[in-house]
């Protein structure tokens, strides 16, 4: 059957294809080669997670370690995005955008709007988001409702191996800053990825399952946490959609209005922090256009508004799983809806 | 016979280039000192009124695919590089003709198309932006070079430290330009920053950095010419400090009560830069004085026509306000 | 066993490589209805289109043992099938021992897989199903892929063996089209053939396959036993210039979804699963300039280009067609030479070897069995 790899080699193919076709693409953050300078191996890392393996010794030239100075480096990407590059610059967690935040919002996401569209910014961040690995505070979360929040921003969040190579194609061809949230847990994943390259677009949504009686609407990770409650739901009778937006801007809504007009019933999954997040962004969307269909109030799960924690028993508790995605649904099915 | 450092190297073309640039700045910025004070100018307005010499004597040394990257303070830089001066004025006054659109203004007119990469609100906002330019250029393999301007107060920016160190590892076609007109905002660099010159710190990341007089256009014109000079060369980045004062507020409507009684008007009288120039090449036998006093008079009328046709041109329609850009929603 | 013959399970077919379960939609008879083998009798959603299943068998359909929105494994049970004189307990002992060790397929059970071969420099990506006889190609239209043969090539292949080929520019193949025109595909389709060390071959071909087929079989007569032209271009000028354009344009579900319901009498039946599958296709690098340098050549101007005189194909000839086609006129089987046979299936669209699988496939059976 279909070729299979990891979210993380699709990640690195999307990268590896870009830089073949077009010599404009470069890649550069901390670690992105790994070695450079150093006694031992050239490539010794390829990124901290290994993302990046394999690209310094094609492309020597366009392949670039940098210090650890974010806002110099990710603010270059911006300068070189507007002088004739498409950087691919590493924002290794976003939990550090903190220190970089101002290149990114202020000058990336700004200069075509703010120049009278006489600026392109083809520039992607990279960046990994997402607990479940015991990282902590300052390494597990899921920040991209910040960047959805800016306008001239596109922010990608891909589910799976599949989209992760065609959404990374598409963001690297897009002229404006996308910001490519990557799930650190799901890089080992796998699933069928043509050797070919291909784009999807940057704002189509994704039915991950089809059913009547109610629509999650699951991000990043939080797709496979609704497809594990939608599996042992379909058991007890109740037939859950999953749409995965794929990209929370340009945000899908109109799939997502139409799935809700089928089945009357939303259930947002979505690891950030609960407010002004996806999920209330998405809730607040569906409540204020569908709701002559809606049967039931919108449910959301959620983290709780805390920073994720340490311990691994604390942290389980803190990601949403199938336990309480399928309760939510329950709730939304059950008791407490509308006619 | 005077000494003119570094005149040699300049024709006569390029001392007349040079100051119409100058008197362009300058009458640019004392017409808009006049007409913000009239209530017609939306938002800030950031006058470099004082600071001439720098801006047209780094940008003698640039060809039109070289980029520069500007301060809120832009306007001399922009005037400098190229950008059309008529559509300055008019992106000043909010207008749909202006060069932005009327959707950057004052701090942030910018002409990717002359290598200007926008005025900057953002204080330290340049710096990280040249270093992807000068990437840019040796990854592509051009010969093109990339300036950042940066004021005292921008100079204490992490953005500007990270980036003369990433210029520094990179071996980038940089130069680091710090305006140091003695004042971020209403703080002194007496108190912001302590020690040496600024310039100092080009050692600690390894690079060349030197002091120069930034009212002197010769003595810049020098400086510059060596830094880019190295930098096309494959030499990599340098820092310039260019001491020098402004001779109006932060922005307009500053009463600048931090300075001293007099103050502007002693630079104004000892250390004008147009004086300076005009003294140096008129003494020297290079330009005589009808020459500068015709450019005078071209660039007065050329600001006129500006500010009459920037009060003139249309307001950009509401089309404008969701375009060149992903709007959702 | 003369149970066996009494009792028949209607099962859950395997449509395609990659189907492991399908749902069922609708039944289309009631219990107790008397049926002939070949009858339409449920209908099933799989990946590419909602489908019917047939009867197996001749009988009475005693039980409706699968319930409507219920998903099945591949083989699982869906109803029964048997004499009216097998007592109602013995139906019921049938059900129930297949329930209790019904064990669906893995999916990881290897059946044939897609095979790659270099033909003049390109890729070209088939399906070989069955063996022996005089071989089967059997060639998808425009934009199509081998997975248009879904219903078909399985059936087809239990008589000998069977290739679907994805020509240039399409599927699995590479995507660099030539000239894009059908001499090219024609000699694309004769190296395929050498490459599989295949002498002569029964072709078969849907819509620009037809036409691809009809081409071959005038420029290599010999190479050809029999062509089937199902839907097929290549016939006459006319063809539905908004499809072929509509399916160039289309890149996104819902542009798709009404590009494709013109292939079929009922546009319901495309799945968004098929709609999925074909902008995966189509969003891969050079798909879209492929289709465009092949509209260009075959299709310009909203026309057929090149229309050979089809009155001079030597070769015996099945033509079949939807009545309801919507992107090649039926009258355009009026040009076929007079030994062609031509069947029009009622109620049916373009893509009638997908819409009325079962007929299509008991033509194409019988009319290679009498050329052999």
């Amino acid at each position: 059957m279909a070729r299979r790899i990891t979210y993380m080699q699709a990640i690195n193919e999307a990268l590896r294809q870009e830089m073949e076709r077009d010599e404009s693409v470069v890649v550069f953050g901390e670690d992105n080669v790994g070695g450079t300078g150093a006694p031992g191996e050239d490539d010794a890392w390829g990124g901290v997670m290994g993302v990046t393996k394999g690209l310094y010794p094609h492309f020597p030239d366009r392949v670039i370690d940098t210090p650890i100075s974010e806002s110099a480096f990710i603010g270059a990407a911006a300068g070189a995005a507007c002088s004739g590059l498409r950087p691919v610059a590493e924002l290794m967690f976003v939990d550090f955008f903190g220190v970089c935040m101002d290149q990114i919002y202020n000058q990336a996401a700004k200069f075509r709007y703010m120049f009278g569209g006489k600026a392109v910014t083809p520039m992607v961040i990279r960046t990994m988001y997402g607990a479940g690995i015991r990282a902590a505070a300052q390494h597990s979360q899921s920040l991209y409702p910040i960047f959805t929040h800016i306008p001239g921003l596109k922010v990608v969040v891909p589910s799976n191996p599949y989209d992760a190579k065609g959404l990374m194609i598409a963001s690297i061809r897009d002229d404006d800053p996308v910001i490519f949230f990557e799930n650190k847990v799901l890089y080992t994943m796998e699933g069928e990825v043509p050797e070919e390259p291909y784009e999807i677009p940057l704002g189509e949504a994704e039915y991950v399952r089809e059913g009547d009686d109610v629509t999650i609407v699951a991000i990043g990770r939080m797709v496979s946490m609704a497809e594990q409650a939608a599996e042992a739901l379909s058991g007890e009778g109740i037939e859950c959609e999953i749409v995965d937006p794929r990209t929370t801007s340009p945000l899908d809504e109109e799939t997502i209005f139409e799935s809700v007009e089928n089945t009357g019933r939303l259930v947002v999954v979505d690891e950030a922090n609960p407010r002004c997040s996806l999920a209330t962004d998405i809730a607040a969307r569906v409540a204020e256009n569908c709701f002559d269909d809606l049967k039931a109030a919108p449910k959301m799960v959620t983290a709780p508004h805390t920073p994720p924690p340490f311990s691994p028993t604390l942290e389980d508790l803190y990601v949403p799983d199938p336990e309480r995605v399928a309760a939510a649904v329950r709730e939304v099915t059950g008791a407490g809806a509308r006619a | 016979m005077t000494e003119v450092a570094g005149a040699q190297e300049l024709g006569k073309e390029q001392l007349l280039d040079a100051y119409r640039t100058m008197r362009t700045i300058r009458e640019f910025e004392e017409r808009l000192h006049v007409e913000f004070a009239t209530g017609e100018i939306p938002g800030f307005v950031h006058l470099y009124a004082g600071e001439e010499a720098i801006a047209a004597g780094v940008m003698a040394h640039l060809d039109a695919d070289d980029y520069i990257a500007s301060t809120h303070r832009g306007h001399g830089h922009a005037i400098a590089k190229g950008c059309d001066v008529k559509g300055m004025m008019k992106e000043i006054y909010g207008k749909a003709d202006g060069l932005c659109h009327g959707k950057g203004g004052s701090m942030h007119i910018a002409d990717l198309d002359k290598g200007m990469l926008g005025a900057n609100g953002i204080v330290g906002g340049g710096p990280p932006l040249v270093c992807g330019v000068g990437l840019s250029a040796k990854v592509r393999g051009t010969n093109q070079v990339a300036v950042s301007f940066t004021g005292d107060g921008g100079s204490n920016q992490g953005t500007t430290l990270e980036s003369m160190n990433l210029a520094a590892v990179w071996d980038l076609p940089v130069v680091f330009v710090i305006e140091n007109n003695g004042y971020a905002e209403a703080t002194s660099t007496n108190f912001s920053t302590k020690g040496l010159d600024i310039a100092k710190r080009a050692d600690g990341f390894g690079i060349p950095g030197v002091v120069v007089d930034g009212h002197d256009f010769f003595a810049v014109y020098e400086a510059a010419g060596e830094a880019i000079r190295r930098a096309r060369e494959g030499g990599g980045p340098s820092l310039i400090e260019c001491k020098v004062n402004r001779y109006y507020g932060h922005f307009e409507g500053d009463a600048q009560t931090y300075r001293a009684p007099n103050e502007v008007e002693n630079i104004r009288q000892e250390k004008d830069c147009l004086m300076l120039f005009r003294q140096r090449v008129t003494s020297a036998g290079l330009v005589e004085d009808g020459e500068l006093d015709r450019i005078d008079e071209e660039v007065k009328q050329l600001i006129d026509e500006s500010v009459e046709e920037g009060k003139a041109s249309p307001e950009p329609g509401e089309e404008y306000l969701l375009t060149d850009v992903y709007v959702s929603y | 066993m003369s149970e066996t013959q009494q009792l028949s399970k209607l099962g859950m077919p395997k449509w395609g490589l990659s189907m492991t379960e399908g749902t069922l939609i609708e039944w289309l008879i009631e219990e107790g209805t008397e049926v002939s083998q070949g009858d339409e009798v449920v209908e099933v959603e799989s990946e590419k289109i909602n489908n019917v299943v047939e009867a197996p068998t001749s009988g009475v359909l005693r039980r409706r043992v699968a319930k409507e929105g219920e998903v099945i494994p591949v083989g699982g049970m869906l109803g029964v099938i048997a004499d009216p004189s097998v007592p109602d307990e013995e139906v019921d002992a049938y059900v129930e021992e297949f329930q209790s060790t019904f064990v669906p397929e893995q999916e990881e059970a290897g059946g044939p897989e897609p095979a790659s071969v270099e033909v003049n420099g390109r890729n070209i990506q088939y399906l070989e199903m069955g063996e022996g006889g005089v071989p089967l190609v059997l060639i998808p239209g425009y934009g199509g892929d081998i997975n248009i043969w879904v219903f078909n090539q399985e059936v087809l292949s239990a008589e000998r063996a069977v290739y679907a080929v994805d020509l240039p520019g399409h599927g699995g193949s590479s995507k660099d089209a030539g000239d894009g025109d059908l001499d090219f595909f024609v000699e694309v389709l004769a190296g395929f053939l050498d490459s599989q060390g295949i002498e002569k071959a029964h072709l078969a071909g849907h819509s620009m396959g037809g036409a691809v087929a009809a081409a071959f079989a005038m420029a290599h007569p010999d190479r050809v036993a029999s062509a089937t032209l199902i839907a097929s271009a290549g016939l006459g000028e006319e063809i539905n210039a908004d499809y072929i354009e509509g399916f160039i344009a289309a890149n996104r579900r819902k542009e798709m979804k009404n590009v494709l319901g013109l292939l079929f009498a009922d546009p319901d039946l495309v799945t968004r699963q098929l709609v999925n599958d074909v902008l995966q296709y189509k969003r891969k690098d050079g798909v879209d300039e492929a289709l465009r340098t092949i509209a260009d050549k075959v299709f310009p101007d909203g026309k057929q280009a090149g229309v050979p005189d089809v009155a001079d194909i030597s070769v015996p000839v099945l033509a079949i067609w939807g009545d309801k086609d919507e992107i090649v006129p039926v009258e355009h089987t009026g040009n076929l030479p007079d030994h062609a046979r031509i069947e029009v299936i009622e109620g049916k669209g373009h893509s009638v070897q997908m819409e009325a699988a079962g007929k299509v496939n008991r033509l194409v059976s019988g009319f290679l069995a009498e050329q052999d």
